[in-house]
This record gives structure tokens, sequence and C-alpha cells, in this order.
């Protein structure tokens, strides 16, 4: 928002004119303006509360000079303010006395010292020595409040920042004030653990050490971390983070607030499932099969070997996967690898669980993360935001609670924002097309929701919601909301790096740049540069493991992908695999794929490698290094280029921004783009890069595919992700691995009945492709005649995401 | 000084002035009628503006002036502080418990003035019998078309929820009170906004006092300038003082203010008991510093003249202490109160006043330090900056500085006493 001159006042500060913001709060003004005032409730994500009392600041009123905290006064023209008279000195000296006086001092022990604001404040502008000679106050410490977070009550200064979190951000309000007076203390509920995909937040905001969290308490001292700013990969939020290392392990990972994205915060796997990094069983060395075996090899042994194997087949034999969770010059090394040395089209960087590349790339008009604060109406029709990109359901949550946005939740089953919600359709999965005839036509039950979908802007998040409904019903939606009044569209998919993936062309419809693989032009643009590239259109990773399984493909590069344990349909992934005649697996561990390949070739990871990655939105920001990887692990794209040259190509690859450079040269949409926009400090924010202007190459308008609404006779499948699905993130994460939830059948309380089986009973449910011995669980928010099935835990694996479900109840094995 | 406004019929009728016959038979319910069928909204808000009227919960703040701030949107609210928990005040338990028709319709009428639909009724949680019999006179009057849709064919409708408090003093705080009517923790909230602009559920509300609201019927019966014209112009009308302590006479007295001390302590209540001298007293609740007869005997029981003598009228709570009186011990008595009742949001209160408490403990115990008596004053300033009358204060809300009245009141009137005390001991703690 540009501030013109009216938005703008003065107000005395300490004497001096100061011209600040109108209405800002006087507590952020005065920091602008240089002058810091000393808080520890006040967070700039939050409501002011004025508890804490240690902002209090001296302000002129008719009534004469009044004490007040400047958290909780809005700055108004010709304001008056000391922030530093004698009466104000005294009461910050004061609180900050009070504070103390009860807190342990336990410093020495304690994970904050180092870099915690009540020793900081104390050092600035607190007492020099103690009065108090009575007995402290005593708390059992520390206490667990959940499997991840603890709690030490007696260094608690009842900031009410965790409450606040918990309750105003995240929504799940589990923490609170018990008692009150001298014992007033944070708590949980009785029997109600604080368990929120987003506890970490809390013990980064706290002021002080009460609250710890299990990953680094007593891992190290903050003065002896090393530091870089990066991008979590965790998700394609791209929420902005500091990674920190003691002896280079990886030991924290905060948030960092960049506006336009995280704002902060994070999910606790965006915080916690560094652990993966430090993991014992991460690959430190190629791996080639020898007699069905696996055994360890050197790197010249091992990419002679793949070298020999691929070169000797026809390119068009051969496919790649992968790259949704690399760096984009890591994709884009990947790409330029297929296509110009392998020579092959046959690319994708999905694996039938997201949405059409071209959609996803290039749909206009896209709406930023930021959009959503402008808001009047979000239409969400997509996967369970708080499951899938949790950060961005806080900020939609957010664009309902604070900016008063309309929200409409479209969904098989409950989700994290209904609550939040001003509408909420509930419907089957397969019936998609049909809800949404009747809700741009505004029929009976969804009249009001259509009439909110008038009153503009309006921001529609359109996804899979499940992986057994189909991609196209996200266009179909994607085609109605971008006529509505000021209507932008916010195509999502969760994995990492994906969109990045994408621009980098690791499709088969897509050349780097967002330019279309059909495009005559795009591709004679890129042989100018890159020499030949194959002419046909590749097929796509379904068309890739069918090929693999009938033979015509025969080769497969992996790049960090795992199609066993994720396309949608394992049997054939695992088919697939077993046909192929040879492939080779870049990863960083054994995954359920790279335990069939042929070789092996350990890389390096996140917080390992540098390079660049773009999220939802089209934001390029930057990934940093900070640790070495473990063992012989190598970049992606050196491992790349060395194979290149092996099989007589040349991927001019010496280093990833010699190749963020060469992406700036042939990917048109990336055209410009350099390192030094993005450095941290420079470019904080990230840049997007154009979606809706003149040189975005390829626009991709969403047309109504015309869908027909799928009806299946039995039970309808609605299968989706959690969080902490039984993938790497989590698995080989200690602290989040526990939390992995039970799998289960969830059945609506009457169809369970009809279907004559009740809760906790054990079920054989099938679907074409597959099936699972599942527990039966009530779940009284699901549509009629559908059943909930998470995704990827490991008893729900080898479902397959086919429209239909059947169950049948396993009779009990009388002993 | 035998005026009675608000104590007549429970005098009168002392075994059933609380029913609707005995109140309908003395008067009650004429003003409403009155009201709702001659007057418009507009003139009752004017005979309560005219009447001068200043609330009775303690901080006698004008009732019309108050009114006035009400912003022209709807809905608004009107709530009924009746959560009396100041030590020694208990005029409101028995307005409630013996005349609750009398407030009933003090409520309607200062609803019909403020064009209120819904009314609240919070009484503190412990005033069991006084709430049983509020509940029995709101049904009654919804009964005998007092209450509801129409009320008396006006077409004034009015609801009352009564609803009790949980057991903390800070909800007798106004905006306390309205966060525990919806349900969330009683701590007072920052104002501005205050209540009138953004109150009960974010709407414009009026919180008034129970005494305040039962002066009504008659305000409105009388006409607000005969009110007016009761007692000194800024301390119209009778006041009920709660009386107690070391007096012969303790209870109750509904006065015109404007009486001397001297006459209400020692003719009203029958002076010190057991023939002991007067020491000291507390003329508005616990909060109030504290007077002493060589210097405030013959000062005039007015809201103004009391503030001007740096204390207050506060609710009407007069504690008298004589002679034998541990000042010490009772300043700890009522720190102890402040420190237990303190909400625990803000941190100069909640530290604070347990520190002060310990400290005066720790005197008593025989364990003081000569130091601490600078201590205590240093605290105390932290709590409420300068220590001056009307206090400053660093907290949210005037809990806090209220732990400070009785030590400044013990330092300023009998600092021989705590030096004593503090410097018994040869060997200093610490």
């Amino acid at each position: 928002m540009a501030e013109t001159g009216s938005d703008r006042i003065t107000i005395t500060m300490d004497g001096t004119e100061v011209e600040v913001p109108r209405g800002q709060l006087l507590i952020a003004a005065a920091e602008e303006a240089g002058t810091y005032i000393p808080r520890f409730c006040w967070h700039p994500r939050m409501k002011p509360v004025g508890m804490c009392r240690m902002c209090l600041v001296e302000i002129e009123t008719p009534r004469g000079r009044l004490l007040t905290t400047s958290c909780t006064t809005p700055v108004s023209d010709g304001l008056v303010v000391d922030t530093a008279s004698d009466v104000a000195v005294k009461a910050q000296e004061g609180v900050l006395e009070f504070l103390l006086i009860n807190h342990p001092l336990d410093c020495p022990v304690c994970d904050k010292g180092g870099e915690c604001p009540l020793q900081d404040q104390t050092l600035a502008y607190g007492p020099g020595e103690s009065r108090f000679v009575e007995p402290k106050r005593h708390f059992e410490k520390p206490i667990k409040i959940s499997e991840l977070i603890l709690l030490d009550r007696e260094r608690c200064i009842l900031c009410a920042r965790c409450t606040r979190f918990s309750s105003e951000v995240s929504g799940d309000p589990l923490l609170e004030f018990a008692e009150r007076g001298t014992v007033t203390q944070v708590l949980t509920f009785p029997d109600e653990p604080f368990a929120s995909y987003f506890s970490g937040n809390t013990v980064e905001i706290c002021p002080v050490g009460a609250l710890t969290a299990k990953p680094y308490r007593f891992r190290a001292r903050p003065w002896d971390l090393e530091a870089v700013e990066s991008v979590s990969l965790v998700d394609a939020v791209g929420s902005k983070v500091s990674v920190q290392s003691s002896q280079n392990e990886v030991v924290r990972i905060n948030g960092v607030d960049n506006g336009p994205t995280n704002q902060g915060w994070l999910s606790d796997k965006d915080r916690f499932s560094f652990e993966y990094i430090n993991s014992s069983q991460r690959l430190t060395v190629p791996l080639v099969r020898h007699n069905g075996e696996f055994e360890e090899s050197s790197w010249t042994e091992a990419l002679d070997l793949v070298a020999g194997k691929l070169g000797s087949m026809a390119g068009s034999a051969i496919a790649g996967l992968g790259g949704a969770r690399s760096t984009n010059e890591e994709a884009f090394a990947f790409g330029k690898f297929l296509r110009t040395v392998v020579v092959t089209p046959h690319i994708d960087a999905q694996l039938a669980d997201g949405l059409d590349p071209q959609f996803l790339a290039t749909a206009t008009p896209r709406a930023a993360i930021d959009d959503l604060d402008k808001a009047r109406t979000i239409l969400v029709w997509s996967a369970d935001l708080k499951e899938e990109l949790p950060v961005l359901y806080l900020r939609v949550r957010g664009a309902a609670t604070t900016h008063g946005a309309r929200i409409i939740v479209v969904h098989p089953r409950r989700t994290g924002l209904d609550d939040v919600a001003t509408h909420k359709i509930t419907y089957r999965p397969g019936r998609g097309p049909e809800v949404l005839r009747k809700l741009i036509a505004g029929d009976g039950t969804y009249a009001e929701a259509r009439a909110a979908l008038d009153d503009g802007p309006v921001v529609a998040i359109v996804g899979r919601p499940g992986l057994s409904e189909g991609p196209r019903l996200a266009e179909a939606v994607a085609a109605f909301a971008r006529d509505l009044p000021a209507g932008k569209i916010m195509p999502v998919t969760r994995r990492g790096n994906v969109y990045g993936a994408l621009d980098m062309g690791l499709a088969p419809t897509l050349l780097p740049g967002r330019v279309a693989a059909s495009s005559e032009q795009g591709r004679s643009r890129l042989e100018d540069v890159w020499g030949p590239v194959p002419e046909t259109a590749g097929k796509s990773a379904k068309g890739i493991l069918e090929g693999l399984e009938e033979g015509t493909i025969t080769g497969l590069v992996l790049l960090g992908s795992d199609p066993v344990r994720d396309f949608p349909d394992p049997g054939l992934a695992a088919r697939a695999l077993a046909g192929a005649e040879f492939v080779v697996s870049l990863d960083i561990f054994l995954s359920d794929s790279s335990h069939q390949a042929d070789v092996v070739l350990p890389v390096e990871s996140f917080a390992e490698v540098e390079g660049t990655v773009t999220n939802l939105e089209g934001r390029v920001q930057k990934v940093n290094r900070l640790v070495p990887g473990p063992g012989q692990s190598r970049p992606a794209w050196a491992v790349l280029d060395d194979l290149s040259r092996r099989m007589g190509g040349d991927l001019g690859a010496h280093s990833a921004e010699g190749i963020s450079k060469e992406i700036a040269t042939v990917a048109p949409a990336y055209r410009g783009f350099g390192w030094d926009m993005v450095d941290w400090g420079e470019g904080r924010e990230g840049v997007i890069l154009p979606l809706d202007e003149g040189e975005q190459p390829l626009q991709y308008v969403p047309v109504d595919p015309g869908l027909r609404s799928r009806s299946s006779a039995g039970l309808s499948l609605h299968l989706a992700r959690v969080l902490y699905d039984d993938g790497v993130q989590t698995r080989m994460s200690p602290s989040l691995a526990s939390l992995m939830p039970a799998a289960a059948v969830y059945l609506h309380p009457r169809d369970a009945r009809a279907l004559g089986v009740a809760e906790g009973d054990r079920v054989e449910a099938s679907t074409d492709l597959g099936d699972a011995e599942l527990v039966v669980a009530y779940d009284d928010s699901i549509a009629r005649r559908t059943a909930y099935v998470p995704a990827n835990l490991p008893e729900t694996a080898m479902l397959g995401a086919a429209p239909g479900l059947t169950i049948e109840r396993l009779e009990e094995v009388v002993g | 000084m035998s005026t009675s406004i608000l104590t007549g019929r429970m005098n009168a009728r002392p075994t059933d002035s609380h029913t609707l016959a005995a109140y309908e038979q003395t008067g009650g319910y004429v003003a409403l009628r009155k009201a709702l069928i001659e007057m418009d909204s507009a003139a009752v808000a004017a005979e309560v503006k005219a009447s001068n009227i200043r609330g009775r919960g303690g901080a006698n703040f004008p009732t019309g002036v108050k009114w006035g701030f009400l912003p022209p949107t709807f809905p608004r609210y009107l709530v009924v502080n009746g959560d009396e928990s100041e030590p020694g005040t208990f005029k409101d338990r028995q307005l409630l418990e013996r005349d609750p028709h009398q407030l009933v319709e003090g409520v309607i009428l200062a609803a019909y003035g403020l064009e209120v639909q819904q009314a609240f009724i919070y009484i503190r949680g412990e005033y069991a019998k006084p709430a049983r019999r509020v509940e029995r006179a709101i049904a009654d009057a919804y009964a005998a078309g007092y209450l509801g849709r129409d009320i008396l064919g006006s077409g004034f409708d009015l609801e009352i929820t009564l609803h009790l408090g949980a057991g903390a003093y800070i909800c007798g705080e106004e905006t306390a009170l309205l966060n525990s009517l919806e349900g969330k923790r009683g701590e007072p909230r920052i104002k501005p906004p205050f209540p009138a602009v953004e109150g009960l559920y974010a709407k414009p509300t009026i919180v008034n006092n129970v005494e305040t609201l039962s002066n009504l019927p008659w305000i409105v019966g009388k006409g607000g300038t005969t009110y007016a014209g009761l007692g000194p112009e800024t301390s119209a009308g009778t006041r009920i003082f709660s009386v107690s302590g070391h007096v012969n006479n303790p209870g109750n007295f509904e006065v015109v203010m404007g009486l001397t001390w001297r006459e209400l302590i020692f003719d009203l209540c029958g002076g010190i008991a057991g023939g002991r001298d007067l020491k000291c007293w507390i003329p508005g609740g616990a909060s109030a510093p504290w007077f002493v007869p060589e210097l405030h005997l013959d000062i005039p029981v007015t809201i103004d003249d009391t503030a001007a003598e740096a204390s207050m009228l506060g609710s009407g709570a007069v504690v008298v202490m004589d002679e034998s009186t541990n000042v010490v011990g009772a300043a700890h008595r009522i720190v102890r109160f402040f420190s237990h009742e303190s909400c625990g949001q803000c941190t100069p209160c909640r530290e604070g006043t347990t520190w002060l408490e310990n400290v005066l403990a720790r005197i008593l115990d025989g364990r003081g330090r000569p130091a601490d008596v600078e201590l205590l004053l240093d605290v105390s300033d932290n709590i409420s900056p300068g220590l001056k009358w009307p206090p400053a204060q660093t907290t949210i809300c005037p809990l806090g500085p209220s732990a400070v009245s009785p030590i400044t009141s013990i330092l300023t009137h009998f600092r021989d006493e705590i030096d004593a005390m503090v410097g018994a001991l040869e060997v200093p703690v610490g």
C-alpha cells in the first residue's frame, strides 16, 4: 500500500518531531523512528494486550501527563510522548524488577540464555541488584504439555504470547491461563495436550525459556550457533526460516518474518523435520546392485556404470521423475540432462497427485498470498490447507479473523478452516462438478454462498480435495472464479518446490520458463542455446510407469522421487519399477523406490545446498548451505554434470549460481533474474516473477472442462493427506515420527450402521487398485456414502486412489 | 437525615418487602407506569441527568453523564453491577435481598431511558439468597407484565437476564465483569474503548451499580430536580453507608450526604465499642486511604470533601478501628485481600501486591528490617507512581493501587508504630 502524505502524521517524541504512519501503535511508530521501547508481551503479528507493562511511556493529555502502555496507544496527530522521562524509566525499571523477583534465574541451564529478551532487557533497563528477600514462587518444572513441548512455569512471565498465538493465530486454543494473582499460570486443559501443528511457534516467541521444544533442548548454546536464512522445503508456501547448526549439525530451525509469506510462523513440520538431515540412515556412498544386493561403490565406478547403461538405451526409452523437492538449479540441471543428454521428452515432477502442470505454473489471474488480506471473499476448494499447506491455512484464517473476509469451504468433510468459514459445503467425492454447477447457479442452499462470491475481491484457492478426485475439477472451479468480481485464483499443490520444478520444465508439456513444449518458437529459442531437444510431447508420470510396465520405456532416472510410495496407484508403481531394465536413483535415503534401483547415488539435501526455489505464488527465494552433506554425498547438479560428460554431453554446470545464470538466459519467465535479487538482506521478500504481464510466455486461462459428476453405487473414497504422513520428513525425524496418526477408515455413523459395522471393527477396505486392513472410526462431518482414509500412512499405503471403496467386516478370530 | 429513599420499604415491611404484593402496595411500579405512558425515553434520561446522582459503585461518576456517552447505535446493553465484594461493603446485598423489585423497576426505567432491550444483572456468586430473591422478583415482574414484550401496553420490550459471578472480586470492575459475563476470564480490559462505546459483546453498554439504579423509581417518580435538592449540590441524594468494625452499632445507614464523620460514627453508630478511643477509619472501602480523628472527624461526609482530603467515599464502606488495633496487621489483611484478588494479568499488580503482602507478613512475624519501610514505599511507588491521590497507576485497572492505600495510610499516620516493629530486631534478615 502506497503511503500518501495524509497517511503520515507528526508526533513529538522525546522532544523531537517525527513523522509516523497514522494510527500505528506508538511502540511500532517509535521503533520505526529509531527509538526502541522495551517490551515483552507485544508482538507485531498479534493483537496488543498491554499486560506486561514494560512499554510504559508518558504522554501528554488534556488532564496532564499520563503513564500509558505504548503497545496499546495508537499515534494521533500532535501526540507528545516522552519515552524516557524519569517517571517512565522508573516504571519500566519497576516492571523489570517485578518480573525478576520470582524468576528462577537458572540462566546457566536455560536454553534461552544468550538470546533471552528478559536477560537482554534486564541488562539494558533493569535494576543492578535485587531487593527481594522473600521466598520465590515454585512450580513443578518442567511439565510436558505435548509430545514436543515442555513448560517451565517458574520461568514464565505471563506475557500471553503463547496463549494468544494458539487462540488468535493458529485457532487451536489449547493453552490458557489458570488460577489468578501470583499463582496465575499457563496450562493446558485436563487430558488435552498442546497437540497443535503450530506449537513450535510458541517456543520461538516465548520471551523467556518457559517453553522449550524437545528437538533443541540442551543441544547448544545460542552463541555457539551458526545460522543462515533459507526457505522451508517442507511445502509449497516457501516459508522463510533461519537454519541453525552447531558443530556442523543442524540443531534448530526458526521462523523468519517475511511479510508476504509466513510472517514468522512455521508449521511444526517446517520447524522440526530438520532431524531427517542428521539421520544415521542418510546415504553416504554410491550403491551398486550386484547379484541382487547393494554394494558400496566409488563414484567413478557408479557413474561409469550409469553412463554406460543410459548411453546404451534409446533416449526415448528413458524417463525421468522428480525434482519437486530440489532447488530450481537442480531441477533445471535434471531437465537439461534428460532433454539434451539422454534426449527424452518423458519428464515429470508430479506423481499424478497434483494438477495440470500448465495450469499450476501459469494460470492467471494469479493471486499472491498477500491478496488474501485484501479479499472480501475466499473460496477454498482444495485439500484441507491445515494438513497440506499449514502456513497458508494461517493466512486464510487471519484473513477471516483479522480482515473480516468471508470464507467458503467446499470439502468432503471437516477442515481446519470450518470454524472461521461463513459457508461450508460438504459433498461426496465425485459429485464435485454437480456442486460447482449448483454453486454457479446459486441454487437453493447455495444462494448465500453464491451472493458472497459476487462481493469481490475474490480469491479462489483451488486444488484436489483428495487424491481420488481428478485434477480437472480445480480447473473448472478456477474458470468460474476468475470471472468473479476482482477474482484471482491460487492453484495449490503441496510438495516443496513443485512450482520451481515446473518452471524449470520438469513436465511433459513444459519447457523451462513456463514455455509450452508444443511451442515451435519456444523450442527453437531453447535449441539456440541447448542444441536439439525432443520434438514430441512426453509422457506424464502415469504414462511413464505404464510404459515401464509394458516395456516401451526401459530406463528410469529418479531425482528424490519415490513413486512406489507416492504414486496413487502403488501397484502400478511397484510393477513399473520391477519391470524396468535399469533404474538409477539420486536420493538422500533408500526410499521404497530406490530400494528397487540398480544404482543409488547419494545427494545433498536441504541445508547442504545453495540455490533458489519458487513457491506457490511464483515467488523466488534463496536457499542457503549451512552444513556439509554426509559422507560422499554431492549436489545433484554436480552428479548430473559428471554423468553428462561421461555420456558425451555437457551441462555446462559448474556451480549452482552458474546454472542460475543460464536459467536467466533460457527461461523466459526468469529472464534477468539473478541471485543478487534475492540474497537475504537485499531481497528479503524474494521476487514474484511475472505471471500477468506481457513478458509472461504462457498464460493459461482456465476453461471449464465440462466435467460430469461421477456416481458410484457404493462408497466414494476420500483419500487425503495428513501433515504427519509416512513421508521421509516425518518418518526420519524422531520427534515427528511418533505424531503420525493411527490409520482408520472414517465413516458417517449412519453409513456404518447401514453397512453393519461399528466403531472399532476391523475391516478389509478395497479399491480397484489395492486394499488395506483398517479399523472403522466415526466421523459425523463427512458426506454421506463417503469413506475417508488418510493417505500414505503405513497401513494405508497400498490402498490406491480409486473413486470407489468397498469394505468388508473381518470376522474375529476365535482363539 | 431521616430521608429514606432506598430503605424505607424494608424498614416498614420487615417481613415481606421483597414481594411483589408489598412492593405494589407501597407505591411500586407507579413510576414505571408514569414513565412508559407519559414520558418518552429522552425524558426519563433527562430526569436522571437532572438528579445529579453519582454512581454508587465506588467511582462516583455522574450517572447522567455516563449515559450520555452512548453512541446512537443498536443493539446496546444495560448491565447491573451487583458484584459487591469490597471488604466492608454490604449495602447492595440488602437492596437485592430485601427490595429486589425496587432494583427491577430501576432497571426497567434505565433500560427505557437508554433504549435498551436486553439487560443483565450480575450478582456475586456468594450472594445466594439475594440472587434467589432477584430471580423471583424478575419472574414475578414478567408474570405481571412489567417485563417481556410490550410492557404495560407501551410497546416497549425488555428482557432481563440474571447471571451469578464465580467468586472473583475483580469482576466488580466493570470491564472484568463484562468479560466474565461473556464467559471469559474476569480480567479488566484496556480502556479506551470504554464500555459505553464498546462493552458487552463489543456493543455499547452501560454498567450501573445496584444502589444507583435502585434510586431510579424515586427519581422518576418525584422528579430529578427534587432528588438533586437533597444534600450538597455535588453529592446529591441519600447514600447507604455500611459501617463495620469497632462501633457499638454497626450496620447499613441511609443518610443524606453532608453530615460529618463525627455524627456518622458517634451519633448514628453509637460510638466506639467498649469505651475505647477511635484510632482511625476507612472512609470508603478497602481501597480508600484511611482517616484519623485528629484530622478528619469534622469533615462533611460528601464525595468532594472526602476527595479533598485525598481519600474517597467509594462504595460507602466505613471500617472503624479503635485504639487497640495493630495497624500493620490491618494493612496486611487488606493487602492480602488485594493480592489474593489480583487477576494476575499485569505485572505490577500480580507481583507487587504479593511482594507487599510478604514484606508486611515478615514484619508482623518479627523479622522486619529498617530498610523495609523504604522498600514498601518504593514497591508501592512502582505500582502507583508518585503515591498520590487520586492514584496514578502502572497497571491496567485500579486494583493494584488499591493495595497501596493501606500502606501509605499507615506510613503517613502511624510511622512510629511500623518503625518500632522493624527496628526492634537486632540482626536484620536478608
